[in-house]
């Protein structure tokens, strides 16, 4: 069984990879998301293994989401990432920060050498984002019910200027139990706010236990309909399903859309997939092995 | 000579909103939110001439904080105005995270702070807000005395990059600062030089402490009066020389006395100065109702109170 040491030569493997967009047709899309997805995914499990901490289930559960908006959908730049005209995206789950934190280096918005601080000493990547030590991150998250309230500002800010900037807040469904939520909720309904869209990374499990049987959800689409919002449902680990719940926003003219994204905590890896325990559970250097094994290389 | 308590009243939040409607004017990055407070906050005016530029998220304050950050994000300078109870209270969370944590330039101005709604009891009254977020990294906290303060605060803080929390006072308060007076984040305001004893006293109460000032002079007590405008940042070096200076430093707030003022001047002589200290303010307890003027005098944040706690200073009591 391989240890840390000699799963240290992939991890600083990780490629950078650009925005391909909807003009390089359909397939090439996707195959881009798919080895991107893979690359983080594989970087992400040794980053948290190495670090000893993480949320490595909600991570694997949110990669797929967070892959294909930062490699298809935002128009953002490393080089310009905070260019007024850019799109906003405010991950509220920030408990996923190693996730963020390597697609942000995927994309190329810190470095790739940089991910090996995570949660060290002094280092910018702390557990949960900090807006203040990286630039690309919209705001500072870790409590839950937080972005969606200002992800609905950005999006006003942008009804002011009447700028087609769109903002994207990618929510847990636990975090739904947060009441600011249905605040915010009912305020970018009431105010129409077409430019703005939730994406719920709904993989059925909180911290400690399954959602419905803490404080259940459900109906989760009436309830967001109800508040005057758009709902798309997508397999939230089919690239092809996220890419065209993405294309087709607003879905629909005068309301914000929620796309509840279908996804299980730990996928796609065996031991992980769906299990409750796996919500900041540290991987062992077999289960890394296990689960680079599983994802596969190419 | 016309004291302290005999000068014309003022409430403040009319100074606040036309020094906002004039600032709009001249800079279309400022907005507002507000928690259905547009009437409580004096935004009427504003929303009329810039009815595109004010978000009221109805009675929903962690929202409303959550907006003003977004706003921020998007460019906006946001003056989110709501009671100060509720405001602080309430979304604690989100002024610390979003505001604080994440420094956006969002302008925080609590209404009525302090014990305005005294008569409401103490689910309204605000005197926890001082010390609550003097302990938040980053943050501004400022309690403007009079008109002409309150509008240098709201003025400074619009063109100040930041987070920053205001307290407006609705309790009417007379002229206290200069005429010539220029804010200064940071720095206390020298209102009377003394040899004595000195007063600190912050925002509604500065003119308590003046008329203190003037009971003082006429039994002989030289008192040095010293308005604080900003609790945090904090004029460590004015407090440092009136406990040097002064045989002791006498605090007055609308605020408990835990961790404002009161616990700032504590904290700061005792790492800097050692000297003795009376803190002025309400006591470790939920107030009574009543009105802010009944209340205060009810603590003895009051000339009289504060004279009796001058005179234990010099052992004259």
């Amino acid at each position: 069984m391989t240890g840390s040491a000699a799963t240290a030569a992939p991890a600083d493997a990780l490629p950078v990879f650009g925005r391909v967009g909807a003009e390089a047709g359909r397939e090439a899309v996707l195959a881009h998301l798919a080895e991107a997805a893979r690359a983080v995914r594989r970087r992400d499990i040794q980053l948290v293994h190495e670090a000893g901490q993480g949320h490595i289930g909600g991570e694997f559960s949110v990669t797929d989401i967070l892959v294909t908006l930062y490699m298809h959908v935002l128009n953002v730049s490393p080089e310009r990432p905070d260019d007024p005209e850019r799109d906003r995206l405010i991950l509220s789950k920030g408990h996923a920060a190693a996730a963020l934190y390597t697609v942000l280096a995927a994309r190329g918005f810190i470095g790739v050498d940089e991910l090996r601080s995570f949660v060290q000493p002094l280092s910018r990547l702390n557990g949960h984002p900090a807006r203040t030590k990286i630039e690309a991150v919209e705001a500072s998250t870790g409590p839950l019910g937080h972005g969606l309230p200002i992800a609905v500002g950005t999006a006003v800010a942008g009804r002011m200027d009447g700028s087609p900037r769109r903002t994207f807040v990618v929510l847990g469904d636990g975090e739904l139990q947060e009441g600011s939520n249905w605040e915010a909720l009912m305020t970018a309904g009431n105010r129409r706010l077409d430019r703005l869209v939730a994406v719920v990374d709904r993989n059925r499990l909180q911290q400690g236990a399954r959602v419905a049987d803490t404080n259940d959800l459900e109906p989760l689409a009436d309830k967001a309909r109800a508040f005057g919002w758009e709902v798309v449902e997508a397999d939230g680990h089919d690239h092809g399903a996220l890419v065209d719940a993405f294309a087709a926003v607003p879905a629909a003219s005068g309301r914000p859309t929620m796309i509840v994204a279908h996804t299980d905590k730990g996928y796609p890896v065996s031991y992980m997939r769906d299990q409750v325990s796996w919500h900041h559970k540290v991987p062992t250097a077999q289960h890394v092995q296990i689960a680079l094994d599983e994802l596969g290389t190419t | 000579m016309t004291t302290a308590l005999e000068r014309p009243l003022h409430d403040c939040r009319d100074t606040w909103a036309a020094t906002l409607v004039d600032l709009a004017r001249h800079d279309p990055r400022i907005v507002a939110v507000v928690n259905d407070s547009v009437g409580s906050s004096k935004l009427t005016g504003f929303l009329d001439e810039f009815p595109d530029r004010l978000v009221n998220v109805g009675i929903a304050e962690q929202d409303m904080v959550g907006i003003g950050a977004g706003l921020a994000n998007g460019g906006k300078i946001p003056f989110v105005s709501a009671a100060a109870c509720f405001l602080t209270a309430r979304a604690l969370e989100q002024i610390k995270v979003d505001a604080a944590y994440s420094q956006y330039n969002v302008k925080l101005i609590g209404q009525s702070p302090g014990m305005a709604y005294g008569e409401l009891g103490p689910t309204h009254h605000s005197i926890e807000d001082l010390a609550w977020l003097r302990a938040i990294p980053g943050l501004s906290v400022v309690v403007p005395a009079d008109p002409r303060e309150t509008e240098q605060v709201i003025r400074w803080a619009a063109a100040h990059t930041g987070p920053v929390f205001v307290r407006v006072s609705r309790m009417p308060v007379p002229d206290v600062m200069p005429a010539d007076y220029e804010f200064v984040p940071g720095r206390a305001v020298l209102l009377r030089e003394g040899s004595d004893v000195t007063i600190a006293a912050t925002g509604t109460v500065v003119s308590r402490a003046l008329e203190a000032a003037e009971l003082a002079e006429a039994e002989g007590i030289s008192v040095r009066l010293l308005a604080v405008p900003t609790i945090k940042p904090f004029d460590t070096d004015a407090i440092v020389r009136a406990a040097r200076e002064t045989r002791g430093i006498v605090t007055m707030e609308e605020a408990t006395v835990v961790g404002g003022l009161g616990g700032a001047v504590a904290e700061t002589v005792v790492r800097h100065q050692p000297a003795p200290v009376r803190t002025l303010g309400v006591p470790d307890e939920f107030a009574p109702t009543g009105s802010a003027s009944w209340l205060l005098d009810h603590y003895g944040v009051s000339a009289e109170g504060a004279l009796e706690a001058c005179r234990d200073l010099l052992g004259r009591a």
